[in-house]
C-alpha cells in the first residue's frame, strides 16, 4: 500500500508539472499561429518593424431606445477601418451614467469615452479634443459654440434634444375634441385632458415628467425667470410658483398618475402610462419618439403639440446628450480618431437618421436627415419638436449646459414632491429648494 | 455483497490517489509553515494564521471607516480625499443647525431631521411588531401541531430572499396598478394609493419589514424556547399552575436573555433599514419612508448633488447610534454568561 501511495504521489507531481509545462509553453501560442514570426533583431531596426501596439477604447454608453443598435454599425466600421484599435462599448442603464460614472471619473478609474448628460459634471475632466483631432476647424464650426464651451471641447452633442407634450390623438378623436393648437395655456390644456379623459374612461389626464428639467420649460412659459442676469438659479419667482399649482391641482384632483413624481424613481417619466393608453398628455421630450413608436405601435395614434404659452412665452428646454473623451485616457489620439470618425457628416447623419433624433450638427442639420422611418407619427412628431427649436428662449438653452445644472435638477424633483405630498407648503418648498442649491452649488465650489 | 474485480481496482485506485494528494497538500504546507516557523519562532505563528482576515478587516473596514472620517471633516465635490479641503465641523454644524430640534422645517438639514424622526419612527414600532410577532409564532411552534416543521420553513422562508425581491414583489402587488388594485377594481371597489399616500407607505414599509425578517428572530427565540427544560412546566402544572402563569412564571424569565439579544439585534437592523425601502417606496410619498441610511446614500452615492462630507457626517452621527446599541448588547451578554 505504501508503494502504491508513494507511486500515486510521484504520478500526481509528474502530472502536476507537466501541467505547469504545458501553461509556460502554451502563454506565447495566444499570438495567432496565422501571425508571421518577430522579426528578427537588427542592429538598427526600421520603424516599420515595430509591430502596432493594439489600443483598447472603452466607451460606456447608455441608450433610451435604439441609440446602441445604431452607434454599433458605425463602430464596427471604425475598427475595420483602424485595426489596431478596438472599441469595446459597454451599454449600461442611465442610471450608472447618471450615479456611478462621476464618481468613476473621479477616482481615476472612469473609461476612454462616454455617452453623458450632466455636463457640468466633468468639468475639468474632458480631454481638450482640438489639440488631437486633425481638423479642429471642422469640429469648431458644425457644432453650437456654447454646447462645446460646456464640454470644455472635450466632446460633441449627438443629439438635440426637445422637451414638449406628447397627446393621445385617438382619445381626442374619440371625446369629439379638437387638438388646440400654439398659444394654448396650460389651465386650458389641463381643462381639454381632464374633458378627453371623462369622456373616454381613460384613468388619466395629464401629467408630466419627474425631473426639474421637463418641470422648468413650463415654468419658464409660465414666466419664471429660473436663471438670472447674474448665472444663478433663482425659484422663487410668479412662474415657478404658477406651474407648481397647476401640477399640485392635477394630483389633488386624481388627474395625474401619483406614482410619477410620488413613487419609488428620483427620475420619473409618464411616457410608461401614455404608452399604456391610460394617459391622455404626457410632458416629456423628444428622446421618446423612438420609444413610442415602437411601443405603441397601431394602438393609438400620438402626437406632439406646442408647448403651452404663457406668460414668458412657449418654450421647452433644450438638452441633448454628448460623446465625450475624458481627460484620463491613456489613449488620447486614437479617441480623438473615433470621434473624428463620428462627426464625420455621413456617420453623424447615419445616427441621427437611425435613431430619429434632432442633429446638433450644423452641417448635416442644413443638408437634411432623411430619417429611417416612414412612420408618418414619428416624422410629424420631430417635425413638431423642430418647430420648437427657433421658440427656445435664453435661459431654456443655458439651463443644460450652465455648470451648476445639476443643483437645480435633482433637488428640484424631491422638493416639488415634498410639495405635491402635502409635506411642505409652496412657500417652504421653494425656500429649502434655493437652499438646497445654493448648498449644493458653495460645496462643489469648495 | 459481491463486488466486480474492476469496480474494486478503480475503487483502490481512487483511494490510493486521494490519500497521495492528501499527503502532498500537508507535505507542502508542512514545507511552508515549517520555515516559516523556522523563521519568525513559534510565538509568531498566530500572527500568520491571523494575517489573511486582518488584511481583509483592514482594507474592507477599517480603511473605509478612517475615510469616513476624513470625508466628514472635509468638504467640496471631489472623491479623492487629498483634494477635499479641511472645513473642520462644518459638516456636523450643519446637520445639527436647527431652531426647534422637534420640528424639522425648522433646521437647516431638514432632510436630515426628517430622516432622524422617520428612522426612529420606524424603530419603535417595527421593532416592538417584530419581537411580538417573532415570539407568538415561536410559542406557536414550539407546540405539537400538526406539519410543524412545514410551517417552521414557511415562517422562514421570507429571510431567505433578497430584500430587493421582497420589495419588488410588494411592489407590484401594491402598485397603483397593481395585483391587489386589480382585484379591489374588478369587485366594484375604489383603488387604495398604498404606495403615494404617506401613512399607507409607513405602514406597509413596517409591515413588510416585519414580514421579510420575522423568521430569523423567530427561530432564535425558538431556540430559546426549547432550551427550557420541560420539567419545570410539569412541575408547575402538579402545582396546579394555568397557562398563563407558566408562561408568565416560567417562559418569559427563562426566555428574557433571548429576548434581550433578538432586541438588540433587531434594534441596529432597524436602524440600518435602506434596502427594502429604497426599491419599495424610494423614501416617498415626499419624504414619508425616508430613513437615515437612504438619506446617507442620497448625497454620498446617489444624486448627482454628491456631498461626500454631509453624509460622511451623518454617518458617524448614526455609527454613535450604533455603537451604543452595540455596548448596550456586550454588557447584557456578559451579565448573561
Amino acid at each position: 500500500m505504501k508503494i502504491s501511495k508513494l507511486f500515486t504521489a510521484l504520478l500526481l507531481v509528474a502530472v502536476l508539472l507537466s501541467a505547469c509545462k504545458t501553461a509556460a509553453t502554451e502563454a506565447p501560442t495566444t499570438v495567432p499561429p496565422t501571425q508571421p514570426p518577430a522579426p528578427v533583431a537588427t542592429d538598427v531596426p526600421a520603424p516599420t518593424d515595430v509591430p502596432v501596439q493594439p489600443v483598447e477604447i472603452r466607451f460606456t454608453y447608455y441608450a433610451d431606445g435604439v441609440e446602441a443598435d445604431v452607434i454599433k454599425p458605425l463602430i464596427d466600421k471604425f475598427m475595420a477601418d483602424n485595426p489596431g484599435i478596438t472599441v469595446i462599448l459597454d451599454v449600461v442603464p442611465y442610471k450608472t451614467i447618471d450615479e456611478q460614472l462621476p464618481v468613476q471619473v473621479d477616482s481615476g478609474e472612469g473609461p476612454d469615452m462616454a455617452r453623458i448628460t450632466n455636463f457640468g459634471a466633468y468639468a475639468g475632466k474632458l480631454l481638450d479634443l482640438r489639440s488631437y483631432l486633425a481638423d479642429s476647424a471642422y469640429y469648431e464650426a458644425n457644432f453650437p459654440a456654447p454646447i462645446l464651451s460646456a464640454l470644455g471641447y472635450g466632446g460633441y452633442p449627438d443629439a438635440l434634444t426637445v422637451t414638449g407634450p406628447f397627446v393621445n390623438k385617438t382619445l381626442f378623436d374619440q371625446a369629439g375634441v379638437e387638438i388646440p393648437g400654439e398659444g394654448t395655456t396650460w389651465e386650458e390644456w389641463t381643462a381639454l385632458a381632464k374633458q378627453v379623459a371623462e369622456a373616454t374612461g381613460v384613468q388619466y389626464a395629464i401629467s408630466i415628467d419627474r425631473t426639474g428639467h421637463r418641470f422648468a420649460g413650463p415654468a419658464m412659459s409660465m414666466g419664471a425667470t429660473l436663471i438670472n442676469a447674474e448665472s444663478n438659479f433663482t425659484v422663487d419667482t410668479p412662474g415657478f410658483r404658477s406651474f407648481a399649482e397647476i401640477v399640485k391641482g392635477w394630483h389633488d384632483n386624481a388627474l395625474t398618475p401619483q406614482e410619477v413624481w410620488l413613487g419609488a424613481e428620483p427620475v420619473n417619466s409618464c411616457i410608461a402610462a401614455f404608452k399604456s393608453g391610460q394617459l391622455v398628455m404626457c410632458m416629456s421630450g423628444s428622446w421618446q419618439i423612438n420609444g413610442l413608436a415602437k411601443d405603441v405601435g397601431d394602438a393609438f395614434d400620438w402626437v406632439v403639440v406646442p408647448n403651452p404659452t404663457g406668460a414668458g412665452g412657449s418654450t421647452g428646454i433644450a438638452g441633448g446628450s454628448a460623446v465625450v473623451a475624458f481627460a484620463g485616457t491613456q489613449h488620447p489620439q486614437e479617441v480623438a480618431k473615433l470621434i473624428a470618425f463620428l462627426i464625420q457628416a455621413e456617420n453623424y447623419a447615419a445616427f441621427s437618421a437611425g435613431t430619429s433624433s434632432l442633429p446638433a450638427h450644423t452641417g448635416v442639420a442644413e443638408a437634411g436627415v432623411a430619417f429611417n422611418t416612414d412612420n408618418p407619427m414619428v416624422l410629424a412628431a420631430l417635425s413638431a419638436y423642430t418647430a420648437e427649436v427657433p421658440k427656445l428662449t435664453d435661459q431654456a438653452v443655458s439651463l443644460n449646459v450652465h455648470p451648476y445644472a445639476f443643483a437645480y435638477y435633482r433637488n428640484s424633483a424631491n422638493r416639488i414632491a415634498q410639495y405635491l405630498s402635502g409635506e411642505l407648503t409652496l412657500d417652504e418648498m421653494l425656500v429649502n429648494l434655493q437652499q438646497d442649491i445654493d448648498n449644493a452649488i458653495a460645496e462643489a465650489q469648495k | 455483497m459481491f463486488v466486480q474485480p474492476g469496480i474494486k481496482r478503480a475503487r483502490n485506485a481512487l483511494e490510493a490517489a486521494l490519500s497521495g494528494l492528501y499527503d502532498l497538500v500537508i507535505s507542502l504546507l508542512d514545507l511552508i509553515f515549517g520555515t516559516l516557523q523556522r523563521l519568525i519562532g513559534v510565538r509568531g505563528m498566530p500572527y500568520i494564521f491571523v494575517l489573511p482576515n486582518l488584511l481583509i478587516f483592514g482594507i474592507f473596514i477599517l480603511l473605509p471607516m478612517l475615510l469616513n472620517f476624513v470625508y466628514a471633516f472635509t468638504g467640496g465635490a471631489s472623491f479623492t480625499p487629498f483634494d477635499r479641503p479641511w472645513v473642520g465641523t462644518a459638516n456636523f454644524d450643519r446637520l445639527m443647525d436647527c431652531t426647534n430640534y422637534l420640528e424639522p422645517r425648522t433646521c437647516g438639514e431638514d432632510l436630515f431631521w426628517r430622516a432622524v424622526y422617520n428612522t426612529l419612527g420606524y424603530v419603535v414600532i417595527q421593532v416592538a411588531l417584530m419581537v411580538l410577532f417573532a415570539l407568538v409564532t415561536a410559542l406557536i411552534l414550539n407546540r405539537s401541531i400538526k406539519a410543524r416543521g412545514f410551517f417552521r420553513s414557511v415562517f422562514f422562508y421570507p429571510v431567505l430572499l433578497s430584500p430587493i425581491v421582497v420589495a419588488l414583489i410588494w411592489k407590484w402587488i401594491l402598485q397603483e396598478n397593481g395585483l391587489l388594485n386589480g382585484i379591489l377594481t374588478g369587485l366594484g371597489y375604489e383603488k387604495i394609493p398604498f404606495l403615494v399616500n404617506a401613512q399607507w407607505a409607513q405602514f406597509l414599509v413596517i409591515m413588510i419589514s416585519v414580514w421579510a425578517f420575522m423568521g430569523f428572530y423567530m427561530l432564535i427565540l425558538l431556540a430559546g424556547l426549547q432550551s427550557i427544560p420541560a420539567d419545570l412546566y410539569e412541575a408547575a402544572s402538579m402545582d396546579g399552575a394555568n397557562h398563563w402563569q407558566s408562561f408568565s412564571k416560567i417562559t418569559m424569565p427563562l426566555l428574557m436573555p433571548t429576548m434581550v439579544v433578538v432586541l438588540v439585534l433587531s434594534l441596529i437592523r432597524a436602524f440600518q433599514v435602506f434596502d427594502i425601502v429604497f426599491a419599495f417606496t424610494g423614501g416617498g410619498p415626499g419624504t414619508a419612508t425616508l430613513y437615515l441610511v437612504q438619506y446617507i446614500y442620497n448625497y454620498g452615492f446617489s444624486s448627482p448633488n454628491k456631498q461626500f462630507g454631509l453624509a460622511a457626517a451623518a454617518s458617524l452621527l448614526m455609527g454613535g447610534v450604533l455603537v451604543v446599541l452595540t455596548v448596550i448588547q456586550l454588557v447584557v451578554r456578559r451579565e448573561e454568561n
